[in-house]
């Protein structure tokens, strides 16, 4: 069986790998990188819980194969905070509660951020379609959509205080 | 928006204990470093692969794996003669018996496949791609049987049979044939007819609900590591690292403390995670290879191989008269067991009627054994499957007699002193308080416009305590590092360092939880049964106080007096006697303690008892699309009394998660079987669970009704929240609509069917 070589920036690092024709991005990230941040739910494109920035675009790591990865530019939650600093939606989800187990924490905030970079002023509705490709069974969405929201509004240098934001994303839905 | 209402405030001031610390494990989890079950790699590790039955139901006639054995890169491949064969015998595990013979035959058919899905072998090889050629390679010749997989069927005397040997516990008089039915269970008391005689109203109802999956979204994985001298070592996502010991080394031919099991972070279970799968299979293949070996389950292995909960048929019989007051009840579960006994009908029967005060009740239950996979407990396992018809039942009656759904349940609540229609008498509970707050909330009185319904249920859980161990060692430098055994679910980290730095009167950040691995603690039922915050925090409290006495103790000696004029007040030691006021601090003393008697540490070894029922009361508004039959979820209010809310952040989550999967179970899921008694929708495309943009924000209120038998109050409050959703969803579907529905779940072509018959006639 032979493998392919691949040279491909993840986090920003220049990393080269051996991989299989048929392994996945997902399957590299894993378990030959060894950056296990990124979740395997299911491997058929429907939780979420594998999403990684691939270019500037957020992709389903377990729908992409490793080789597509030469030459571009990969990013996951193990990139995301910088130095000790964490990005304002990791310090957001701890403060909303907006997990519980965790599992599909990495891709939601991934998948998040990938929002926000496009659309600093999401409505509750943008969230929650943007976020309708990543699955939660634990929080119900509530916390994670409150997060993301209240997030939004710090970023754009709006009041921090979470409280405000929950309650215009509860007007706003209803 | 998030209430709280508090009716008895707990005595003592509280600084800690009811505030939204950030979470200790947090940091972890966001940045992705948290280690979960399919994270851990080991040198020299091999992958293993579980070979499935593709029938329902077949005799396993032989199965040659020479050809996979030969297979360069494969390790090693096992059958069911690498696990033991182990008598019927009932152990507990979360609210449910299990027994050893059918665990072994769960984990690997002997004899018969009993399922699609079941496992018939396994192997070990050096890459993941090696392991599923070595699979494809391994003959097993089937003779296929006739299968059965709805439970009515199967109950019938000529129904293809699963186990020659099942004669049905609790039938009098004792069966002289085997048959499906495992077990049948009888509550209640008073007298039926009479009560039935005395009502003005009585509805008599049939439903059916789906096996729905618990859908953590991360499967089974774990990684065993076995030596040559026996001495073994596994890593994988459980409810319960005690439990898999338990059940591995009975599997497997070990003493438990061989054995050392260590539970990743969980990626979520809901009950799910409370048995072993992949677990002994992995520590089998590491035995035989000599090698570490890691397991993990694929999406469709999940649904088609590990459990959901049960699929039921139910009749309800509630009579009441016009004022209101419900004079008998009557009703019959059937309950899928999957392929083995054990289905939750034995607690489904106990809490059907559970929320009402009855003079007359009686619930007769029969567990089912039929061709799908063996069912695992699912968040108030048996719960929301009776009270979902009970519920709507209640709702039609209180529509009969032109009462407020409200005030009907209000009138017939249960409460202190009440008896259950499972026997004892209840303690404290909150239920008339939720359906109070349920009726003062604006939600209650919000209009709704054509097409809108609005629903409400309410729901009764039992909560368990258990066995349970936990130890505080107090570092020199004063921090202290809090050990469980109960693996941490959503929270309970934070929960339980909330408590102990409570007790102790020391910051919350001095407090280090880690979650022990079996070697580390004495023995710990299971995270389940919503049992953690109340008994590993009641653990934790008496861990506490023991290092508080040690603590004085240390005072006084240094101090020359006696320790009884030696009291313990935020985190202080502080002399009481006459004479000058002295003070230590814990971390003063702790520094010291090489000097006055050695390392400071508190261990609690207890059987918590005194679980307190949780109760809950739901209103929910839908929109049902007449064109689609499609059911919007427009505006969700959660009420439950939580005893007292440690974290109220976390009690929040619990309602509002549990509130979206009965949204999912309501509406949505289902395992669709073909003729063949194959599953054909094994994936989160075809196997529906709630996304994001399908639900609004969950709105809860916390009542706070505390618990006597707990130092802080607490009940548990995980699992009540799923058993409302189902009724509430369906008495707003049934308004708006006008047509009642029975059947889950109440997807798009049911509702719109149900439409258009009820235009017909
Ligand atoms: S693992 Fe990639 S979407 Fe689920
Ligand atoms: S927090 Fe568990 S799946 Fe989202």
């Amino acid at each position: 069986m032979t493998k392919h070589h691949v040279e491909t920036t993840v986090n920003g690092n220049e990393v080269e790998f051996l991989c299989a024709t048929e392994q996945t991005l997902l399957d590299v990230l894993r378990d030959e990188l060894y950056l296990t941040g990124s979740k395997e739910g299911c491997s058929s494109g429907d939780c979420g819980a594998c999403s990684v920035m691939l270019d500037g675009r957020l992709v389903c790591a377990c729908l992409v194969l490793g080789v597509e990865a030469q030459g571009r530019k990969v990013e996951t939650i193990e990139g995301m905070a910088s130095g000790d600093t964490l990005h304002p939606l990791q310090q957001t989800f701890l403060e909303h509660a907006a997990l519980q187990c965790g599992i599909c924490t990495p891709g939601i905030l991934v998948a998040a951020k990938a929002l926000l970079e496009r659309n600093a002023d999401p409505s509750e509705t943008e969230v929650r379609f943007w976020l309708a490709g990543n699955l939660c069974r634990c929080t119900g969405y509530d916390k994670i959509v409150r997060a993301v929201l209240d997030t939004a509004a710090q970023m754009r240098g709006a009041t921090s205080k979470s409280g405000k934001a929950a309650k215009k994303a509860v007007t706003e839905g209803a | 928006m998030n209430d709280m209402i508090i009716p008895d405030l707990v005595e003592r001031e509280l600084k800690v204990v009811g505030t939204r610390p950030l979470r200790p494990d947090g940091m972890d989890k966001v940045t992705g470093r948290a280690k979960f079950g399919a994270d851990m790699h080991v040198p020299n590790m091999l992958i293993g692969r579980v070979l499935r039955s593709p029938h329902a139901h077949a005799r396993i006639k032989s199965i040659d794996a020479s050809k996979a054995r030969a297979l360069k890169g494969v390790k090693a491949v096992i059958t069911a003669d690498a696990l033991c064969d182990l008598p019927s015998e009932f152990v507990p595990a979360g609210e449910m018996m299990v027994n050893f013979r059918d665990i072994t035959r769960n984990v690997m058919a002997r004899d018969k496949a009993l399922y699609e899905g079941h496992a018939v072998a396994a192997v070990a090889a050096t890459s993941d791609a090696v392991a599923a050629q070595a699979l494809s390679l391994i003959e097993v010749d089937y003779e296929v049987l006739p299968h059965v997989i709805d439970v009515e069927k199967a109950m019938q005397p000529d129904a293809p049979l699963l186990h020659d040997d099942m004669y049905t516990i609790g039938a009098d008089p004792k069966p002289e044939k085997p048959s499906n039915i495992a077990k049948r269970v009888e509550f209640g008391f008073g007298d039926l007819d009479a009560g039935f005689a005395k009502a003005d109203v009585v509805v008599e109802r049939e439903f059916t609900t789906k096996p729905v999956h618990q859908g953590y979204i991360e499967p089974h994985a774990c990684l065993a590591s076995v030596s040559e001298d026996g001495q073994a070592e596994l890593w994988c996502t459980t409810q319960g690292q005690f439990i898999v010991r338990a059940f591995c080394a009975k599997l497997l031919g070990m003493e438990v403390s061989q054995l050392r099991v260590t539970a990743s972070e969980i990626g979520g279970g809901f009950g799910g995670k409370t048995v072993v799968y992949l677990e002994p299979l992995a520590l089998a293949l590491s035995r035989e290879a000599c090698q570490p070996v890691k397991m993990v389950m694929s999406r469709t292995e999940v649904f088609q191989a590990s459990g959901p909960t049960s699929g039921a048929k139910l009749w309800i019989k509630v009579g009441a008269t016009k004022d209101g007051t419900v004079t008998a009840a009557d009703a019959l579960l059937k309950y899928q067991a999957g392929a083995f006994q054990g289905s939750p009908v034995q607690p489904g029967a106990m809490c059907a009627f559970a929320p009402y005060e009855l003079e007359n009740v009686r619930v007769i239950g029969f567990d089912v054994v039929v061709n799908r996979p063996k069912v695992a407990a699912y968040r108030a396992p048996g719960g929301p499957i009776a009270e979902f018809a009970v519920e709507s039942v209640m709702d039609e009656v209180a529509l009969k007699i032109n009462m407020d759904p409200v005030d009907f349940r209000l009138k017939n609540a249960a409460k202190e002193g009440t008896r259950a229609p499972y026997g004892p008498k209840l303690g404290p509970i909150g239920l008339v308080q939720t359906l109070q707050a349920a009726r003062a909330h604006e939600h209650y009185a919000a209009p709704l416009k054509a097409n809108q319904g609005r629903g409400v249920a309410s729901g009764f859980w039992f909560n368990i305590g258990g066995e349970t161990c936990a130890s505080l060692n107090v570092g020199e430098d004063g921090s202290v590092a809090m050990v469980v055994g109960t693996p941490d679910i959503g929270g309970s980290r934070a929960s339980l360092s909330m408590m102990a730095a409570e007790e102790l009167g020391i910051p919350l950040e001095h407090v280090h939880p880690i979650i022990g691995d079996t070697s580390s603690l004495g023995f710990n039922f299971l995270t389940g049964g919503s049992r953690v915050t109340f008994s590993s925090g009641m653990a934790i409290v008496q861990a506490a106080r023991e290092v508080i006495e040690i603590l004085r103790d240390r005072a006084a000696k240094l101090w020359e007096v006696p320790m009884e004029e030696v009291e313990w007040v935020d985190g202080h030691a502080r002399f009481t006697g006459s004479g000058e006021a002295k003070s230590l601090s814990l971390v003063e003393l702790a520094k010291t303690a090489g000097k006055t008697g050695g390392p400071i540490i508190g261990n609690a070894a207890i059987n918590a008892t005194g679980a307190g029922p949780s109760l809950a009361t739901h209103l929910v508004d839908v929109e049902v699309d007449p064109e689609t039959g499609a059911v919007k979820i427009l505006r969700y209010t959660a009420i439950q009394d939580a005893g007292k809310a440690v974290h109220p952040s976390y009690v929040e989550g619990q309602m509002q998660g549990g509130a979206v999967q009965g949204i999912g179970w309501a509406l949505n899921e289902e395992y669709i079987y073909d003729d063949k008694g194959r599953l054909e929708n094994p994936g989160f495309l075809d196997y529906r669970i709630p996304v994001c943009s399908d639900v609004p924000m969950i709105d809860t209120v916390i009542v706070e009704v505390p618990n006597p038998n707990h130092p802080y109050g607490v009940r548990g409050v995980g699992e009540t929240p799923i058993v409302p959703p189902m009724g509430a969803i369906a008495n707003a579907v049934s308004h708006a609509t006008g047509v009642r529905f029975t059947d889950l779940p109440m997807s798009p072509p049911r509702v719109l069917d149900a439409i258009d018959s009820n235009q017909a006639t």
